[in-house]
């Protein structure tokens, strides 16, 4: 997945792991009696509640629930048409929603008009106004609140340090490159300190290099500002390096809010396994349990020891899934003297395509039975002695603690 | 750098048309009125004294030069009827505009509010007067508003007045005709304008604060200037110049400067003085069009 910061990824994956402990994700969380004592002790800043939103016979958003706490940093994940932005819309008060609530610190807002609301919205093209100044664009919304002139001067000021645009102040948005766009478009939507800083899309107009940057800003002033965001986005690289939890949408729905360390590992579904990373995945039947472990018969890759996942399988039917990295490949198997070394699935076959990206190398491996399987091995040494060439027979190995079994 | 030279060439050709078209259709006549302006009218055919006879050498040329004179000019401003005829159409066109800006942009602003789908069929119905003859419309509203016309008719019958009301022949006839005429030529650079605008900016507004009118005149309003002033001058220019309706429709106590032009021309058969009268039209009509360029160059300069 992230090929070139994965040691950035590490520390925050693990941050960010234990503050939040969503109610959704007793799969993984080990306390699984604490999410019922939880909603209790505290109230979420925002509440969505069976909020639907049909556009003619199309439901954008299907009787969707989810609970956001102050202070967090939430991402809406979903391939486009997924609703993820109908539902950021009706957060910003865009669009009315035709069923269910939004409460915000306990009040039903989804009536109240966007002028009104205490949120503020970053918009993906920015909707700068043309006409005014960088200064008068992030003074408008004070302006409105009947702030005072000599506020709104501070505050604006205060706005353009923290988002380093000082000597642009009376620069009209077309002179402006696009980082610098999106700083104003940032500012202006802080400028009035909403309880929730809505963001569509808010790095899709910048370049790569810009918007890894960006990405580490927007983290750092979350953090400063204690402000809880709320952010849209197709890519799931950018939602797993900013968000404490992301929510997974699909059709609607939410298939899986998780922290990005859960969705990754611990997918709830096929669906959510493929759209989060890449996977391989094989179909099969559970046909025996031992030590905790399920014996799972693949037509595509023999039979598979898998962990018994927490939530028990209740269907026979399931798939399993690894993810690339954890598919080790060698000449010969691994050595059959460690404890675990009996359940270590192995499976043979012919390297059919090699591809070099730098921090690592994807090796696509045509098993015996046709199916290919993927991995993708870090280059840790800068001589590849360990390389493997197209043609080459491998032994495929995996503990049986990478895989994830998948109900259907 | 040769392949550059040859894509340039015809490049440089097509820059030229438009002065060629200048040149031909615009400097050369006015060339020609700008000559008789200067001349004396005469009992002849055409009616005014020839200036520049190229075929009498350089001696009769320099008599024809110390010949020009601005008399036509000095008799513009000395007789009050030229100056009262430019003070009105200045009049009526800068009251026209204005009932053309305040009809014009709320159907334009409601036209740029429509469904998608809906906008083509309310541009057709701004333009399908034009299929129309301009002459017969006039004329149509000549039926409407005269003494036994439809609009009385109606008036009486609704007995919202007891006597037929005298419409013909006064300025509200013609308010109504030029207003009517020129609607499309308001509208359209309007809705041009509003239907562009983004409307993420009208939501940035309110997630902002701004209440949907103050949304509007703060937003919408000034982004929609260009428009405004395009749709202002397309009118208040040719209104100034106007004759077929303050001629048909209004009544001829007082003359705009088209009426007056054609007198002079058709009627007295003075065509220095009314070529004259038809240069300082041209003279009075720089400023707004410089405004109006200027006014364009800063909102592109603005937009970029």
């Amino acid at each position: 997945m992230t090929e070139e910061s994965p040691d950035i990824e590490t520390p925050k994956f693990v941050a960010t792991a234990e503050p939040s402990t969503p109610v959704s994700v007793a799969e993984v969380t080990v306390a699984a009696a604490k999410p019922q004592a939880e909603p209790v002790a505290e109230m979420p800043l925002l509440r969505i509640e069976g909020v639907g939103k049909k556009f003619g016979s199309f439901r954008a958003v299907d009787r969707l629930s989810l609970d956001i706490r102050a202070g967090e940093f939430f991402a809406l994940l979903g391939p486009s048409g997924c609703g993820k932005t109908t539902l950021l819309r009706m957060l910003a008060g865009f669009e009315v929603p035709d069923e269910g609530r939004i409460l915000l610190d306990g009040q039903d807002i989804a009536l109240v008009p966007p002028h009104l609301r205490p949120v503020n919205m970053m918009f993906q093209n920015y909707a700068l106004f043309p006409h005014l100044t960088v200064r008068d664009n992030i003074a408008f919304g004070l302006k409105r609140a009947g702030m005072a002139r000599a506020d709104i001067a501070t505050r604006v000021a205060e706005m353009v340090a923290l988002v380093k645009l000082d000597g642009l102040e009376k620069r009209k948005p077309d002179q402006l490159s696009g980082g610098q766009k999106q700083r104003v478009a940032l500012a202006r939507s802080l400028a009035r300190r909403p309880q929730v800083l809505l963001l569509d899309e808010p790095l899709a107009a910048l370049d790569k290099k810009l918007r890894e940057s960006t990405q580490l800003e927007l983290m750092d002033l979350q953090r400063r500002l204690g402000m809880t965001f709320i952010i849209v986005t197709h890519d799931q690289e950018e939602a797993m390096t900013m968000a404490n939890r992301i929510g997974v949408m699909d059709a609607g729905r939410l298939e899986q809010v998780a922290t990005p360390r859960e969705l990754y590992e611990a997918p709830r579904s096929r669906w959510v396994a493929e759209f989060v990373g890449d996977v391989n995945l094989f179909d099969g039947e559970v046909t025996s349990r031992e030590h905790n472990r399920l014996m799972i018969s693949t037509k595509d890759a023999g039979t598979l020891s898998v962990a018994e996942p927490r939530q028990p399988v209740t269907k026979p039917v399931v798939s399993v899934a690894i993810r690339p990295e954890k598919v080790k490949l060698s000449r010969r198997g691994p050595v059959p003297d460690t404890a675990n070394s009996h359940a270590i699935n192995r499976l043979e076959g012919v390297v059919t395509d090699v591809s070099y990206l730098g921090g690592l190398t994807v090796y696509k491996v045509k098993l015996d039975s046709g199916a290919v399987l993927r991995s993708s091995m870090a280059n840790t040494a800068r001589l590849d002695i360990d390389a493997y060439a197209a043609g080459q027979r491998v032994v495929a190995w995996f503990t049986p603690d990478d895989c994830v079994v998948l109900e259907q | 750098m040769s392949a550059r030279n040859i894509f340039a060439r015809p490049a440089r050709l097509a820059a030229i048309a438009p002065y060629v078209w200048m040149v031909l259709f615009f400097l050369v006549p006015f060339g020609f009125v700008l000559k008789i302006s200067l001349s004396q009218t005469a009992i002849a055919q055409p009616p005014y004294l020839p200036l520049f006879d190229l075929t009498s050498g350089s001696a009769a040329l320099k008599a024809a030069f110390a010949a020009l004179s601005l008399d036509n000019f000095r008799l513009l401003i000395s007789d009050s009827l030229y100056i009262s005829s430019y003070l009105r159409s200045v009049v009526v066109a800068v009251t026209s505009t204005a009932i053309l800006l305040v009809i014009g942009y709320p159907v334009a602003y409601g036209m740029a509010r429509l469904p998608q789908r809906w906008q083509p069929i309310a541009m057709m119905l701004v333009i399908v007067p034009f299929w129309t003859s301009f002459l017969i419309r006039i004329y149509a509203w000549i039926n409407i508003l005269q003494h036994d016309g439809l609009l009385n008719k109606v008036l009486l019958a609704l007995h919202i007045v007891s006597v037929p009301v005298v419409w013909l022949s006064t300025d509200s006839a013609m308010y109504l005709g030029i207003v009517y005429s020129y609607l499309p030529f308001m509208i359209l650079p309007l809705y041009a304008t509003l239907a562009k605008m983004d409307g993420t900016l009208i939501e940035a507004a309110s997630d902002l604060g701004a209440a949907p009118g103050r949304a509007f005149w703060l937003v919408t309003f000034p982004l929609s200037l260009p428009g405004v002033g395009a749709g202002a001058l397309l009118c208040f220019i040719p209104i100034v110049g106007e004759f077929v309706i303050p001629d048909l429709l209004a009544g001829s106590s007082s003359m705009m400067i088209g009426q007056t032009l054609w007198l002079e021309f058709f009627t007295n058969k003075d065509w220095p003085v009314a070529s004259a009268a038809a240069i300082a039209l041209l003279l009075l009509l720089i400023p707004p069009l410089l405004l109006y360029d200027r006014l364009q160059r800063r909102t592109i300069e603005g937009a970029g």
